[in-house]
């Protein structure tokens, strides 16, 4: 088993280790959704600024490389749980982004009719287990899918910030899947805080990926704005789990462009640490080694256009969907 | 006829359960090797294999979490926490997870997983590992909570909840393991459904689970001094059997409720509540046997005069029907 550490200290990854045997063309689609994500995330930025999206939200951009790079290495029927910072998550899973914004505007024809709203999506269909508005409660419910998982040969991934790891779902489930040899996938996106507060004063021991060792978990911590770094950390562990050889942890450093919520303009963050952050945006990291790799920039602006127009017309289509009238609810408690 | 113990009861369903659906599974701490410290599932690792009933750390979080992540990726689990007392810590789970699934997804799909617990005071555990705790769970949308007070409900409403789409907390009093009684006439119970477990004709006795048994002593008690008592088993309180409570009250026009556990926020205060609000012009009387408003003490004597015993229930009734001790 590789225990391998990337240099990284004091939340600054290394430069994006190379690789061989990934051709860049197999990357032009996943570097697609990262936009689209972003997008979207611009976008629920917006909306939410124009009061169409409610309560709170909260947003992932800078941290695509993390849900795009695990997800370019799954199959379609493993499973995945994410968290309340989850657009990313589900978009990378496969749900679709017109059902995903109108779920955030509160539409009837949201991926979950508008019940769920921005921090408790729940794709099946797309083997998103759930979003979960408790911190580390993806943990515990990809722990469960991987019980399901290991009876049809998939696996089942588990989405979490920093701060989750300081949550008993945490150790107790990491242990649990040790014990059982699930087919898991543990993916800490540490984005260095855990709500408004510095990693380093609530967290301790400095990275969260070796407390897996003390449960005998394989782990690594890998540059998270780095897709390609991101995927073949996923592709190794995900082997691993589907030859029936247990959990891995990928803690993945990464950082948030937003504050933690839509109330959070993040002024706790130093102007320095933001500036460097955003010099090493996953997407300009991603869109550099795909022209460095021999695409062409035309056909990379192509399909950047045809992104935007995507998101836009999802958007659009969300925006023009109708609100569930309460008049038209027949809800049910229970199942059956 | 022959009897069935309690404990058996509940064995005698997981097996059948998991030879008739290979979805099933089962888990919990010290449940499979160790047969359970109440000696309910011994014999199900051996008969089911290992992969389908297995020992689980002592992580009652991940053990709801995991049963929550398997049911809504088609599996059916049922984990065993082995005190009630012990579900606090697996609550945000049960509580924000699997009961929620259903209706936030816009019903894509369903946790059906079941979570059998020992609860119940009486066996000088002491007040961390006698509590009822229901109730706790009774205000969860989506939750169902299932407390059998006889080996025939105890196999019929646990093969009744292990086939159910929704999450189930199933309660098992611990004085009830040992009970015998007959089996159960039909293959399941419905969720849901009280029973007259005695008719009568001057009051209604409702309880759960071992009150039920209570109640029914206290009953025959309460008959040689010439008071018919009926006692309604609820079975459920979530969903809760208000019809047949308004029923038994329509006939009797009296209701004592007996709670194992305190006054405020008891699941009995909230049913009286509904009961009046439905049914106020057919009560005469309405009052609770419950608890006092303390943890659960220890020591034989304190314990003892802390719970709601079947002569507890026969005093009430006398003193609040006004009938002289004869």
């Amino acid at each position: 088993m590789s225990r391998r550490q990337a240099e990284v200290a004091d939340g600054v990854p290394g430069a994006a280790r190379a690789r061989d045997g990934e051709g860049a063309r197999a990357f032009l689609p996943a570097y697609a959704r990262m936009l689209l994500i972003r997008e979207f995330e611009q976008a629920i930025h917006r909306l939410f600024l124009k009061d169409e999206v409610h309560g709170t939200t909260h947003l992932s951009a800078g941290q695509e490389a993390v849900p795009v790079g695990v997800c370019l290495a799954l199959e379609p029927t493993d499973y995945l749980a994410g968290t309340y910072r989850g657009h990313g998550h589900a978009l990378a899973k496969g749900t679709e982004p017109e059902g995903l914004a109108a779920e955030m505007l509160g539409r009837a024809t949201g991926v979950c009719s508008g019940r769920a709203g921005s921090m408790n999506v729940v794709d099946l269909a797309h083997g998103l287990v759930g979003c979960f508005g408790i911190v580390g409660g993806s943990i515990a419910a990809a722990t469960g899918a991987a019980l399901s998982a290991r009876t049809q040969g998939r696996v089942s991934v588990a989405m979490f910030g920093d701060g989750a790891a300081n949550q008993a779902y945490f150790h107790e489930c990491l242990n649990f899947a040790a014990v059982l040899s699930l087919p898991a996938l543990y993916v800490c996106e540490n984005n260095l805080y855990g709500e408004f507060t510095p990693m380093g004063e609530v967290t301790a021991g400095g990275q969260i990926a070796a407390r897996a060792g003390a449960y005998g978990i394989p782990f690594e911590v890998i540059d998270g704005n780095d897709l390609w770094a991101v995927h073949e950390a996923a592709r190794e562990a995900v082997t691993r789990a589907r030859a029936g050889e247990g959990p891995t942890l990928i803690e993945c450093r990464t950082y948030r462009h937003f504050g933690h919520s839509k109330s959070d303009p993040a002024t706790y963050r130093p102007d320095e640490e933001v500036e460097r952050w955003l010099e090493r945006d996953p997407l300009a990291i991603a869109r550099e080694r795909l022209v460095a790799e021999g695409i062409p920039e035309d056909q990379i602006a192509a399909l950047e256009e045809e992104t935007r127009q995507q998101l836009a017309a999802a958007v659009e289509a969300a925006r023009a969907a109708p609100f569930p009238d309460p008049a038209d609810q027949h809800p049910t408690e229970h199942h059956g | 006829m022959s009897e069935l113990e309690f404990r058996d009861a509940i064995r005698e369903a997981l097996a059948e359960e998991l030879e008739r659906d290979p979805a099933v599974l089962f888990f919990g701490e010290d449940v499979a090797a160790p047969g359970g410290v109440f000696a309910v599932t011994g014999g199900l690792r051996e008969r089911f294999g290992p992969d389908r009933v297995f020992d689980t750390p002592i992580s009652e979080l991940a053990l709801a979490g995991a049963a929550f992540g398997a049911a809504a990726t088609g599996l059916r689990p049922v984990i065993e926490v082995m005190f009630g007392d012990f579900m606090g810590l697996a609550m945000d789970s049960l509580v924000n997870q699997a009961a929620k699934l259903w209706y936030v997804s816009g019903e894509q799909g369903s946790a059906p997983l079941v979570v059998r617990s020992a609860v119940g005071a009486g066996g000088r555990f002491g007040a961390m590992h006698s509590q009822s705790h229901g109730t706790w769970y009774q205000g969860v949308p989506g939750l169902k909570l299932v407390v059998p007070s006889s080996p025939a409900e105890a196999k019929g409403l646990l093969k009744a909840a292990i086939r159910d789409d929704n999450p189930v907390i199933f309660l098992e009093h611990k004085r009830l393991y040992s009970t015998k009684g007959p089996e159960p006439a039909t293959e399941t119970i419905p969720l849901g459904e009280a029973a007259v477990a005695r008719a009568g004709a001057d009051l209604t006795i409702v309880s759960i689970s071992k009150g039920v048994r209570d109640a029914l002593e206290a009953a025959e008690a309460l008959a040689a001094e010439g008071i018919d008592a009926e006692v309604l088993d609820l079975r459920s309180l979530r969903p809760l059997d208000l019809d047949a409570v308004l029923a038994s009250v329509a006939r009797t026009n009296r209701i004592l409720a007996v709670e194992e556990g305190p006054r405020i926020g008891g699941w009995a205060t909230g049913l009286l509540g509904m009961v009046s609000e439905a049914g106020l012009h057919e009560l005469d009387d309405a009052w609770i046997l419950a608890t006092a408003e303390t943890p659960i003490p220890y020591s034989p004597t304190l314990e003892d005069a802390f719970l709601p015993s079947a002569q507890a229930i026969v005093a009430s009734v006398r003193g609040r029907l006004g009938v002289a001790r004869r």
